[in-house]
This record gives C-alpha cells, structure tokens and sequence, in this order.
C-alpha cells in the first residue's frame, strides 16, 4: 500500500512521518512517534482508552486517520504537565490499573476546557464515551468535580 | 499506627496520569515481528483442511504454523492442544497463527488461510453436557495427563466432580418444615479488563527464552512452560509490567505459549501477540458459567437443618483452572451459613463454549446468586424478613465449614456485625417496597458472601529489600501490580514497621521472573496478606542486620537499640545514633576501616496447615480465612415495561484492618460496579452453533459513567491474627453479593422469582408470562 510523508502537530511539536493512508492517528502515535499513552482498547471506537485532543476537542484516536490529522493540533496525554484534572486523579484515587486514564484525563481535559461549568448532565454526556473497568466512577466524578470548583471559585 | 490505615498516594501514581506507565503492548525496543491469530468460527467442528497456499504469499509473512501436534497443555487436566488440531471445541479457539514482519501483513494473511470444518453436534450448557448420550466435547478424556486429585470420567463430559458430605441427610430434612427447591443459571460473560492480554517471546541463541507478558502469573508462565515443552526453568525469564485489570482473566496461561511457539517458528526472532478486544472476549478464558440447583430445609425458627446442592460448572472447551473453580465452589458452597447437614456435588462441565479462568470472587460471586435467592424463597416461605433469616443461620467462630473446618474469632470475620451495619446504612427498617407514584417503585434486596482463598498449599510469597546510598530502601515482591494498589500497601506495612516515611521506600513495580522472589500468583485477594507477612519478616531481618552495625559503632547491646525515622538510636537518648545511610553498606570509620556490609532484606511466607480434600466428604483445610460480608441493592422499578435503575448499593464487609482507606473504597466499589454489570447485563450470547454472537464492547457492555448507582460502604474490623496488621483479603468482596442482593430486589419488585442473569426487562417480562400462564 502506499505511504505518504506528513507532518504532523504533535504537544507543541512539528513531526514528520511516514504513513500508510489507512493508518490509524492511534496506530501512528504509538508505532511512529512512540507515544504510547493512548492506548487500544477496542479500535473501534467503544472504550476511549484512546483518547486525545484534536484542536482542543476530545477525540478517539483509532476512529481517525493520521493523514487527517494533518494541519490540527493534536494533544496526548504526554502533553499535559502537572494540570489541575490531573492532580485531582491522583488524590481522588481516579485510577487504579491506569489503563483508561489516559484516555479520560484527555476527555475530562477537554470538558473542563469546553464547559468549565458543566452540570451532571454534561459530564455523563461526556464521560459516558469512556469505559473503566476498575473503579466505580465515583472516583473520577470526584476528581472533575473538584476542578470544577477550583476553576469557578465563586460557582 | 503512623502509615496503615492513611490514604497514601499510591506508588504508580506519577507515571499512570502522565501516560509514562507502559504495559506489555508499549514496549517497543527495535524490531520485533508480528503475530496474528487464526480463530475458529464455530463452537464444534471437525478442521477437514487448512490450505495457507494464498497467505505463504503475502510479503512480509515469516511462518505459518496450522495442523501441528504439539504437547497438550492444561492445568490440572492436560486437555488443550495450544493449536487446535483435529477438531475446534469453541468458538474462537485458535486454529493457526501467522507471523509476519507487521500487524498489517500478519492480519492480511490470516485472512486467507482457508479452513474447512466439518459442523459437529454442539454441547451448549452444562446441563446439556451432563444429559446421558450428550456428544462428547473431548473423546479420549482417560488418555490426558492430570493431576491426582482432578477424575474426569471417559465416555463422559465430566472433567471433574467435587463432594461435600456432612452431617446425617435424613436427621436434616426430619428436623426442616420448611423446603425450598430452586434452579438458578446463567451463560458465561468475560472480564473485559480494559487492557486485552498481549505476550511477546524471544528464543536468545543461548537457548535463553524470554517471555513478556500481561499476566497475573508470571512464575506460573515460566514453570509451565519448562513443563510442556522440556525448557530448561532456568532459562525462561518471564517479564511482567504494570498489568492494565485482570480480573482473574490474566490467571491462566495461554498467548504466551502461542507467542513461545511463533517465536521458535521464526528461529527465536522477537514477536509478539496481542489480542483484538473480540479475541480478548471469545477465545482467551472467560468468566464462568453455571446451572445450579439448591434445597434447603429450615426448622420452625428458621435455622436451616439440610442443604442438598449440585453445581454444574460450565468449564467450556478446556478444564484449565475451572478445575480449580468447581473445588472453591465445593468448599464453599452454602454461603456464609451455619449448615450442620450438607449434601453437595460441584461438577466441572465440558461444553463448547470458551474455556473459564477464574474471576473475581473464584466461584463465590456465581454461586452466592443461586444460594441468596433461595435464601430469599426460604425467608419468603417462613414469613421472616430476610435478613433476620441471615442474621439466625449467619456463620461464625465455633461453627464448621462445609469441609469441617473449625472456625475461631480469627479465621473468619464477624458476619452478624455486617449484617447490623448494614441495616444501619441502607436504611432496611424503613421498609423493602416504597412507591413512588403510580408508575414506579423503589425497592430493596439483600445478601451476605463469605469466601477463603483455596490457592496452593505450598504457594509461596517472597521480599528482598535493598538499600539506596541515601538510606532509603527498594521493595521487590512478586505480586504484579493489576491496579489493586498492592504494592503501594506492601510500602505502607514496611514503613509501618520500620516507622519510617514511606516516601523513602521505593517500590519496583515490574516483576521478572530472574530477578525479583516469587509470589505464587497475584490473585484470590492474597497480595496484601502473602506478601505482607512476607513483608513482616523482611523487616526483622534488616532490623537485626543494622542493629548488629549499630550495637558496635555506638557500642551498646541490641537490645538497647531502636528503629525510626531511617535511624538505628539509643532507646533512652535519641539524639544518639545512626541514619540508615551511614549503616546501609557497612559503617565507614574516619580512618576509613569499615565493618558491616552492605545490607540485604529477606522474607518469605508459606500458607500454614493447607491440605488436599478428602475426596469422598470434602473435609480438610482448603484456605486461611473467611472474609465475610453483607450487601444490600436498591432500585427504581419501572410497573409498566419492567425496566429500573440502580439507586444504592450498599456493602459492609469485615476487612479486618483497613490499611489504605482510600485504595481499600476503591477496591469494593471498583468490585461492586463489576458486579452489578455481572447481575445487570453481562452475558455471552450463544447461537445454536456455539458462536458468541457478542463479543464487542458495544454489544457486550461493562457499566459506563453515570450508569452507575450510589454507593456506600462500610467497614467492620475483626482483625486476623496471622494476617499483617490484622488485615483480611477484600479485592473481590464487593463483588460477591451483587448479584444475589441485584436479584432479590428484582423478584422483589417484579412479584416474580427470577433465576438467571443477566437481570435484564425481558427476563422479568418472561417469568412475569410464564407466572400468568401457569395461573390461567
Ligand atoms: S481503542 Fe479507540 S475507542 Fe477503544
Ligand atoms: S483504572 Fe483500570 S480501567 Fe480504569
């Protein structure tokens, strides 16, 4: 099959790869530029563990080509240093495999971003697209929630 | 107590929200090939060819291993030939494996082997199979290799049977006026960790093997596969990363023998294995299934008086370790229940389904759903509330076990006190049925679970500690971290002991099979007790090592030394003494003379007085202790289309001693979500051919977020006296009674007795036209 040079906007920086057109933006990630913190959970588009920011929107990265991902921003979780969603998963107790964490803290990133004031209603709508299999939930409603807050002191 | 007990932020922590934490699959150091699997699409069939003449010819593809006879493989019975041969007993088993230079290419060619079956008759429950004249799912059942306690019977589909006889039957039911008999059954399901199960091998030319895999049992990878293959032991080193759940499902050994054998198809290059999420789901081991029949007899005040079980384990294809499962389910087969008279017969079934490994609560969640809802029937039939009924038959010291094992204040936990905890928080006085208008009603049930851990009795569990120049010391168990937290608690109980900072103690998180001791494998909620003891006795060690440097530099008798805050001083004057890092490798004097030596920490722990069971009446000792608890399950019932919500669920469990709370919550909600997921909605869907028509996680589906019900837990501490800090094992407890307490509320709400999971409307809606059609 052919393969195509691209470049790509990975956490700041600009890489260029080589790709096959039917390569996934997850299968690139990982196997081209060795980011492995999306991970394949399904490759089909029903766990998130895959998930990342695509100009700032969350994004299932085995549901996406890599040369779509040409001239986007694109965000792993390798990308986020010490953020607030992240401190609040590691004191709430949000993880305990770890496996779906990155894929949340990526969904969870870009809800606090998109809808720093969300309500229930909006988290489950947001959260629902991910699957942990080890925690209750409660952990990870726990730690958005507590960003929330700090994000609107006065809310 | 200074660390046990506190929310410490666990040791994997950093790495895991940082996405630095690798797992099997993120390993990619230089070249390494690709291994695909080719499945069988149906649950029995004869292979009549296997033409691979296409799939040769894709570029990239290195070998192709079809229709090879290697050593059976298995274990307690060795039924399983790693590559189908002959004939497919399951949908999903593997039937050839392909490796080539890249996934792409590998999955290219598997997708043009061309295999032919021949359709056989298919065994579809252990009901089925245990029938006179069933087919037979294995042929030549008496030629396996076993182990002595396991009797499959030839010319049947039975792996094995398991017998409890206690007591006098016929003195039980001449005391019991009230009987109640009830079937229970359900389909297997999976453990959907959210990690699928990855496995990687190389051969090194040295005859070196070296094994990667996603495994709750790396030293039983290395020790089965010197076993089948001939391998010299010594030379397998098996590596395991940090596991992404497991669940039980990571107990058994199988990708990494396929990956083993890839690997020697291709002279030993590196390749690797990883399932799909359908591969993960059909053809790795499942969660088991079973069709229960159970009968109890209560005298006037509702003490039960007989019991008369029989379980029928749904094994699928391969004995594996649902051996294992049917024995647990055996020995403790009446719930947590004082019964003085018992009958049982635990049979494992070969069916065409996929093969069991153990899961969460090995056996105890499946069977406490068929004992619960009798439980339930009987209460129902007494006119008794039932928990009442549970708090007057509960277990406790003095009582013995189906396999008359006595029990004492120590080696089980206190299941009355639960049982009152729990009518405390989910609040059971105010009623089972509360309506809510018209349309909908809230409604409670309840359960109670107890369970021992019936593991090897020769398991072992092993600690070296090691110092750092700077005094503080590196932690290496076997125990793989599967997300339980366990070695951030193995730190916790070391600092504890040492009274030292458990920032100062680093733990290795990776276990491999050459370097770090063994713990036997990570399952059955013996992490933190095994590996805590062991624990226990590596601190003495290092205790009275850097006591013996201190007594000479400070020039005083041991006996007048202590130990805190990584400094050995003089019990009566602090301020004289020695940090760690002064003592740690030898005491260096000015003049440079130096005594000591650098200090090594040892410990390990055995199971004490564990023995074989007798194999006419069960009796012997099959496990330490008995973790006990109490749950109750909330929902709003919906009149009209059946259909309800999950409200509360509620668990008190005697932990014993809760060495890190916020792990220890994590662990029993974690558990409580699987199980109601387990009770609510998880099931294999088999079509009359065997095939699982659901193996997707959109068809097949775990709780999602906000699916969720509230949850509550309490915790009673009875401690165990031989467990570390008193704590008892607790990673499956909250499991257990879901679906027991899920399905008690649905009858319950429904007016009907329900008795198979998944609870979903449709299963009311039958038992609700079935109950109108045997009344008309
Ligand atoms: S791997 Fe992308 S959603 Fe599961
Ligand atoms: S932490 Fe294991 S799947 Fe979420």
């Amino acid at each position: 099959m052919a393969s195509k040079t691209i470049t790509l906007h990975v956490n700041g920086e600009v890489r260029t790869i080589t790709v096959r057109a039917s390569d996934t933006l997850l299968f690139a990630l990982r196997g081209k530029l060795g980011l492995t913190g999306p991970k394949p959970g399904c490759l089909n588009g029903d766990c998130g563990a895959c998930t990342i920011n695509v100009d700032g929107w969350p994004m299932k990265s085995c549901l996406m080509l890599a040369v779509e991902a040409v001239g986007k921003e694109v965000v792993t979780i390798e990308g986020l240093h010490d953020t607030p969603i992240q401190r609040a998963f590691v004191e709430e107790f949000a993880f305990q495999c770890g496996y779906c964490t990155p894929g949340f803290i990526m969904n969870c990133h870009s809800l606090l971003k998109q809808h720093p004031d969300a309500d229930d209603r909006i988290i489950k709508e947001w959260l629902e697209s991910n699957i942990c299999r080890c925690t209750s939930y409660i952990e990870i409603e726990k730690a958005v929630k507590s960003v929330l807050r700090k994000e609107e002191p006065g809310g | 107590m200074e660390v046990i007990g506190k929310s410490v932020i666990r040791k994997d922590a950093a790495e895991k929200v940082t996405g630095r934490a690798k797992y099997t699959h993120d390993y990619q150091t230089g070249r390494i090939l690709s291994c695909k699997m080719v499945i069988s699409p149906y649950g029995h069939a004869k292979i009549i060819s296997i033409d691979t003449s296409n799939a040769q010819k894709v570029p990239g593809v290195r070998a192709i291993i079809a229709g090879k006879h290697y050593p059976l493989t298995g274990e307690a019975i060795r039924d399983r030939p790693p590559i189908a041969v002959e004939k497919v007993r399951y949908h999903g088993e593997p039937v050839a494996l392909v490796v080539a230079d890249t996934p792409g290419q590998a999955k290219t060619a598997a997708d043009l082997i061309k295999v032919q079956y021949e359709l056989l008759p298919v065994v579809n429950s252990p009901t089925q199979a245990f029938q006179k004249g069933a087919p037979l799912v294995h042929e030549h059942l008496g030629e396996y290799k076993k182990e002595e306690d396991s009797h499959p019977v030839p010319g049947t589909n039975i792996a094995t049977l398991y017998k409890i006889r206690k007591g006098q039957m016929d003195k039980g039911w001449a005391e019991s006026e009230t009987v109640v008999e009830a079937s229970f059954s359900f389909a297997p399901s999976d453990h959907a960790a959210m990690e699928t199960r990855c496995a990687t091998a190389e051969i090194k030319p040295d005859g070196t093997i070296i094994i990667m895999t996603s495994s709750q049992a790396p030293f039983m990878v290395k020790r089965l596969i010197a076993d089948y293959f001939g391998e010299d032991m010594g030379k397998i080193i098996v590596h395991t990363p940090l596991v992404g759940g497991a669940f039980g499902g990571k107990a058994s050994v199988q990708l990494e023998v396929l990956a083993y054998l890839a690997s020697k198809a291709v002279g030993g290059e590196p390749v690797k294995l990883l399932n799909s999420r359908e591969e993960d789901i059909i053809t790795s081991p499942c969660h088991i299934g079973l069709d229960a029949t159970v009968k109890f007899g209560a005298d006037r005040n509702g003490r039960i008086r007989a019991a008369e079980i029989r379980y029928l384990w749904d094994g699928g294809a391969y004995s594996d370790k649902a051996v294992d499962v049917t024995r647990s389910g055996a020995v403790d087969c009446t719930g947590p229940y004082d019964i003085e008279n018992l009958w049982c017969d635990s049979y494992c079934m070969y069916t065409n389904h996929p093969y069991a490994s153990p899961f969460r609560g090995f056996s105890h969640s499946e069977l406490s759903f068929a004992i619960e809802r009798t439980m339930d029937l009987l209460a129902q039939k007494l006119n008794m509330d039932p928990l009442e009924l549970r708090y007057i038959n509960a277990i406790k010291p003095g009582d013995t076990t189906p396999t008359r094992v006595k029990l004492n204040k120590s080696n089980v936990g206190n299941l009355r006190k639960c049982i009152d905890k729990l009518k405390e928080l989910f609040n059971w006085d105010e009623g089972i049925i509360k309506e809510v208008n018209k349309r909908y009603v809230r409604v409670k049930g309840v359960s109670c679970s107890w369970k021992t851990s019936t593991i090897d009795s020769d398991a072992p569990s092993g600690v070296i500690l090691t110092f750092n120049r700077d005094g503080s010391i590196n932690l290496m168990s076997g125990v793989v971290e599967i997300g339980t937290g366990t070695k951030t608690v193995l730190a916790q109980i070391l600092a504890e002991r040492l009274k030292m900072d458990v920032d100062n103690i680093h733990v290795r998180m990776e276990v491999d099979t050459q370097t770090t001791p063994e713990h036997w494998k990570t399952v059955a909620s013996r992490g933190t007790f095994m590996g805590g003891r062991a624990v226990l006795r590596a601190a003495e060690d290092v205790i009275q090592q850097l006591k013996e440097v201190a007594a000479c530099v400070l020039k005083a008798p041991k006996d007048d030394l202590e130990i805190a805050d990584s400094r050995v001083f003089l019990r009566d004057d602090p301020s004289i003494g020695l940090h760690f890092k002064d003592i740690g490798y030898g005491y260096k004097y000015p003049n440079g003379e130096t005594i000591g030596q650098q200090i090594i920490g040892r410990g390990s722990y055995i199971l004490r007085h564990l023995t074989h069971l007798d194999p006419e009446t069960g009796a012997g000792k099959p496990g330490p202790e008995w973790t006990v608890a109490a749950y109750g399950v909330e929902i709003e019932f919906d009149k009209r289309d059946y259909t309800y919500r999950l409200i509360k669920a509620c668990t008190v469990v005697d932990i014993g001693n809760v060495m890190n709370e916020k792990a220890a919550l994590g662990q029993v909600m974690g558990a409580m979500s699987m199980g109601l997921a387990f009770a609510g909605r998880e099931t294999f869907y088999f079509d009359e051919l065997g095939r699982v028509l659901n193996p997707q996680l959109r068809t097949y589906r775990p709780l999602r977020y906000g699916e969720n019900p509230q949850y509550v837990v309490g915790f009673v501490e009875t401690p165990q006296l031989d467990g570390p800090y008193g704590a008892r094992g607790v990673g499956e407890h909250g499991l257990m009674g879901m679906p027991g307490a899920l399905g008690n509320a649905l009858s319950n709400a429904a007016g009907v007795s329900l008795h198979h999971l998944p609870l979903i409307p449709e299963l009311v809606w039958r038992a609700k036209e079935a109950a109108k059609n045997a009344s008309i």
